[in-house]
C-alpha cells in the first residue's frame, strides 16, 4: 500500500534487554523504490542479526544513519517517502533529488552521438545511424571483451561508435563496421606519393607513441599526416615487424607474350575497351601458379597455416593525384580467362583511382600483385600486404642481348624482350626452393603459353 | 557408400570389427539369441557363434567386471549396456577398476561400453538419460557421442582399437531417423576432434549427439532472418577438442552451448568454463547455455518435450545472442 506522507524508518526493539543496534548493511538507496515490508536494511544487535522491512511503499528519500554505525532503539534510521512527493521539508539540504538517478544517462547517451559524428562526416560508405539514446538499461557502457580489445588494436574510441546491440550497446559488428568505414576513408583521401610502395592499409593506424615533436626550422614546411598516409605508414612498419622478408628475382623472356599481346591488342581495344597489358598476362598466370603453390597464397593464423582453393589478388594501384596508394581485390580470379582479367583489372584500377572503390573491393586479398615497372625500374623488393605471405612485382619489359639457340642448337645472341620478376616472400612461411619454383613455373608458363592457354 | 541408419552403421561396424579381429567379442544382455533390444546385434551370433556374442546375466557389474577381466588377458569386448541409465549399476566396475587399473598397475584396458541413450519417446526418468558428463569427469575413461551414422561407424571403429576404455554414447532417437552414405569399407574417426557439422559467422553452436540435428533447425530458422550460425559437433566429449571450440568461438565471439542432459554439473559447463579462460578477449555476449532442466526425465510426452531442448527454445536462445 502506498504511503501518503512519509514514514519514519526507526531502530527496532529487538527484545527487552536490547538497547542499541549498529546497521550493517542498506539493502536500498537513496532515491530507490521500495514496496512496503521489502527488506530495507540489516541490523546487527547484541542478540539477533536481521533485516528490518519497510514500514510502507514509496521512494528512500533519506538515510540517516550509514553502515556501521550503532545507534540507540528507536533513533531513525531512513525517510520513505510517497511515489511523487516533494522532498520532506526537514533537513532538505543532505537529501539528494530522490529521482536524480536517470537523468545523466540520456545526456552521456546523446553526447556520444554527437562524438560520433564526426568519425563518420568524411565516410562515403554507409555506416549505422547512431541508435536512439536507450536509457532502459547500461548497453551504452557496458564493453564487451572483444570490442575492447579491437578498439584497442585500432585505437578507437568505443563512446564514439554506434552501437546497435542490446540497450544501445556497441557489438563486434558495430566496431568493425567502424573498422572497415576507417579502411575505406583511408582509401579516399589524398595522400603524399609512393609509387611503388605496395598494399595500402586495411586499418588506420594505431597512435603510435609520437616523439617529441622537432620545431620547425628554417626551409622547412610543415603538413599534417593524412588517415592513408598514417595507415600506410603503420602498414608497413607492421609488416616488416611481423613478415621475415626475402626477395628472389628471375629474369622472363617476354617474346611470346608479346606476339600474343599484338596479336590480340586491336580486338581487345575495339570489341572490350580494354587493354591487354603486359601486367594481365603475369596476373593470369601467376593465378595459374599459385593454385599449385598453396602456402604462397597462404597466411600463417595463430599458429595454423591457412590455404585456400581460391585466389583474391589484390593489385597496387597508384591514386590519380599520385599521393596515395589503394590495393583493390580482384575476387576468384582464378575463375577468369585474359579477357576477364583484363576487364576485372581495368574496372578495379579505374575506381581506384577515381576513389570509387567500395570497402569490401580492398579487403580479402590473398596475394598481391605491385606493377611499377612502368617508370622503367627493373628490381624492387616490395612489402608483404599482411597478412598475405607473398607480393609479386613486375618490372619493365627491356629489350635486351640474350643467349638462345638458333635452329642448328648452336648459342647465338637474339635481341629479346625481357622481363624482371620479383617475389618477396614471408620466409616464416615460404622457404626459398618453394619461392624459386613458384618463379620458374610462372616463367614457364610466360614464355611457352600459347594465346589458348590464356 | 551406402545408405545406413544411425543403428545399421553401428551395427555395421562392429560387424566389421569382429570380422577384422578375433578379440573382439560382444557380451550383453540379451544381445544373442535375441540381436539386442533395439537389434544391433541382430544375426550376430548366427554369424560368430555364442562364445563371441555372449547373453549376459542381469548384472552390468558383471559385465563390465568380466570385459575388463578380459581385456587384461588380451581380449577387445564390447559391452552393451541395454539402456545407458543401466550403467550406474556397473559404475564401480567402470570408475574404480577399469578407469584406473592403468594408472595403478600400467596395464590397459582396451573395453568398450555401448550405451544407448537419450531421450524423445517417453521412456521416462529409467530408459531417457544422458550421463557422458559423470563419466567425461573420470580420468581414465574416454567418452564419444556420434551425431551421424558416419560417425557413429568410425567412431565405434576407434574406441574398440582405443587401448583404454571408451564409452560409447549411441542416441537411441537417432537410430532409425537419422539416414545418411557411410562408407561401406572400414574406417576410423579420431577421438577427440570435432566436426564443423555447418558453417557460419555470427554465433556458434556447440554441441553433440541428437542435439546436433535441434540446433541445425535452429539454425535454418536465424538463417530466414540473416543470422548465420555456425554448429561444432564435438563428437567426442572426452577428450574434446578444445581447439576446435575455441577457434569457432573467436571467429563468431557468441556462443550457444547446448545439449540434452541436465544443466547443473553437465559437460555444458566445462565448454562455457573453457571459453571463459581461453577466449574471454573474442566474447561479445555472455556464453549461453541451454539443456534440461536439473530433474529426471519425465514420462508424459508434453512435460518431455517441455524437458529436452526444442528447436523452438534454441531459436529463442540464439535470437536473444543475435540481438545482444
Amino acid at each position: 500500500m502506498a504511503t501518503e506522507t512519509a514514514l519514519d524508518v526507526v531502530m527496532p526493539q529487538m527484545g527487552v534487554s536490547v538497547s542499541e543496534g549498529t546497521i550493517t548493511k542498506w539493502l536500498k538507496g537513496e532515491g530507490e523504490a521500495i514496496q512496503a515490508d521489502e527488506p530495507l536494511l540489516e541490523i546487527s544487535t547484541d542478540k539477533v542479526d536481521t533485516e528490518v522491512p519497510s514500514p510502507g511503499t514509496g521512494i528512500v528519500q533519506q538515510i540517516l544513519v550509514q553502515e556501521g554505525e550503532t545507534v540507540d532503539v528507536g533513533a531513525k534510521l531512513a525517510v520513505i517517502s510517497p511515489e511523487g512527493a516533494p522532498a520532506a521539508a526537514e533537513e532538505p539540504a543532505e537529501g539528494p533529488e530522490p529521482t536524480a538517478e536517470p537523468a545523466p544517462e540520456p545526456a552521456t547517451a546523446e553526447a556520444a552521438a554527437e562524438a560520433a559524428a564526426p568519425s563518420t562526416a568524411e565516410t562515403p560508405a554507409p555506416v549505422p545511424a547512431p541508435a536512439a539514446p536507450d536509457v532502459s538499461g547500461n548497453g551504452k557502457t557496458f564493453v564487451s571483451p572483444v570490442v575492447a580489445r579491437i578498439a584497442a588494436e585500432h585505437g578507437i574510441d568505443v563512446g564514439s561508435v554506434p552501437g546497435t546491440g542490446q540497450g544501445g550497446r556497441v557489438t563486434k559488428k558495430d566496431i568493425l563496421a567502424v573498422v572497415e568505414a576507417g579502411a575505406s576513408t583511408t582509401a579516399r583521401q589524398e595522400a603524399a606519393a609512393a609509387p611503388a610502395a605496395p598494399p595500402a592499409p586495411a586499418r588506420p593506424a594505431a597512435p603510435a607513441a609520437p616523439p617529441s615533436p622537432q620545431p620547425q626550422v628554417g626551409g622547412e614546411q610543415l603538413e599534417p599526416m593524412n588517415a592513408m598516409r598514417k595507415g600506410i605508414a603503420e602498414h608497413m612498419r607492421r609488416s616488416l615487424d611481423t613478415a621475415a622478408h626475402v626477395t628472389s628475382a628471375i629474369e622472363v623472356d617476354m617474346s611470346k607474350v608479346v606476339a600474343i599481346r599484338e596479336q590480340l591488342k586491336a580486338e581487345y581495344q575495339r570489341s572490350y575497351g580494354v587493354n591487354p597489358t603486359y601486367l594481365i598476362f603475369v596476373a593470369r598466370a601467376a593465378t595459374d601458379t599459385l593454385l599449385h603453390y598453396p602456402w604462397i597464397n597462404g597466411e600463417i593464423r595463430g599458429d595454423q597455416i591457412v590455404t585456400r582453393t581460391y585466389v583474391n589478388l589484390g593489385f597496387a594501384v597508384e591514386l590519380a593525384d599520385g599521393k596515395g596508394l589503394i590495393v583493390p581485390v580482384v575476387k576468384n580470379a582464378e575463375g577468369l580467362n585474359l579477357l576477364g582479367m583484363a576487364r576485372a583489372v581495368t574496372d578495379i584500377a579505374e575506381r581506384a583511382r577515381n576513389k570509387q572503390l567500395l570497402p569490401d573491393e580492398v579487403q580479402g586479398g590473398t596475394f598481391t600483385i605491385t606493377n611499377p615497372g612502368g617508370y622503367g625500374t627493373f628490381h624492387g623488393t616490395p612489402i608483404i600486404s599482411q597478412p598475405q605471405s607473398a607480393i609479386l612485382g613486375t618490372y619493365a619489359v627491356v629489350k635486351r642481348p640474350w643467349v638462345v639457340q638458333d635452329e642448328l642448337g648452336e648459342d647465338v645472341i637474339a635481341i629479346r624482350p625481357i622481363m624482371n620478376l620479383t617475389i618477396t616472400y614471408d620466409h616464416r612461411l615460404v622457404d626459398g626452393a618453394l619461392a624459386g619454383r613458384f618463379l620458374r613455373d610462372l616463367r614457364e608458363k610466360l614464355q611457352t603459353w600459347g594465346e589458348d592457354r590464356y | 557408400m551406402a545408405e545406413l541408419t544411425y543403428l545399421q552403421a553401428i551395427s555395421d561396424g562392429l560387424r566389421l570389427e569382429m570380422r577384422r579381429d578375433k578379440r573382439v567379442y560382444v557380451i550383453g544382455e540379451d544381445v544373442g539369441v535375441y540381436g539386442g533390444a533395439f537389434k544391433v546385434t541382430l544375426g550376430f551370433q548366427e554369424e560368430f557363434g555364442p562364445l563371441r556374442v555372449i547373453d549376459a546375466p542381469l548384472s552390468e557389474a558383471a559385465i563390465v567386471g568380466s570385459c575388463t577381466g578380459a581385456a587384461l588377458m588380451g581380449m577387445r569386448p564390447v559391452a552393451e549396456m541395454q539402456f545407458a541409465d543401466f550403467v550406474s549399476c556397473g559404475w564401480d566396475q567402470l570408475v574404480t577398476v577399469a578407469a584406473k587399473q592403468f594408472y595403478r598397475a600400467g596395464t590397459p584396458v582396451p573395453i568398450v561400453v555401448r550405451l544407448p541413450s537419450g531421450g524423445g519417446f517417453s521412456g521416462g526418468p529409467f530408459h531417457s538419460q544422458n550421463p557422458e558428463s559423470s563419466f567425461a569427469h573420470i580420468p581414465g575413461l574416454k567418452c564419444v557421442c556420434p551425431a551421424t551414422p558416419e560417425d557413429a561407424k568410425g567412431l565405434l571403429a576407434s574406441a574398440i582399437e582405443d587401448p583404454n576404455p571408451v564409452l560409447y554414447f549411441e542416441h537411441k532417437h537417432l537410430y532409425r531417423r537419422i539416414k545418411a552414405d557411410v562408407p561401406e569399407e572400414r574406417f576410423t574417426v579420431p577421438i577427440g576432434k570435432a566436426r564443423t557439422h555447418r558453417e557460419g559467422e555470427d554465433i556458434s553452436v556447440i554441441t553433440w549427439g541428437a542435439m546436433v540435428y535441434t540446433a541445425d533447425e535452429a539454425a535454418d530458422e536465424l538463417a530466414k532472418e540473416d543470422v548465420s550460425v555456425e554448429i561444432v559437433d564435438l563428437r567426442s566429449v572426452f577428450p574434446w577438442d578444445r581447439e576446435a571450440v575455441l577457434e569457432s568461438v573467436r571467429k563468431t565471439s557468441k556462443v550457444l552451448v547446448l545439449h540434452e542432459d541436465t544443466r547443473t554439473g553437465g559437460f555444458g559447463a566445462e565448454i562455457a568454463a573453457t571459453i571463459a579462460e581461453e577466449a574471454f578477449e573474442s566474447l561479445d555476449a555472455p556464453v549461453k547455455r541451454i539443456a534440461a532442466p536439473d530433474a529426471p526425465v519425465p514420462f508424459s510426452p508434453p512435460l518431455e518435450k517441455a524437458y529436452i531442448p526444442q528447436v523452438e527454445t534454441v531459436v529463442q536462445g540464439l535470437s536473444e545472442l543475435a540481438a545482444y
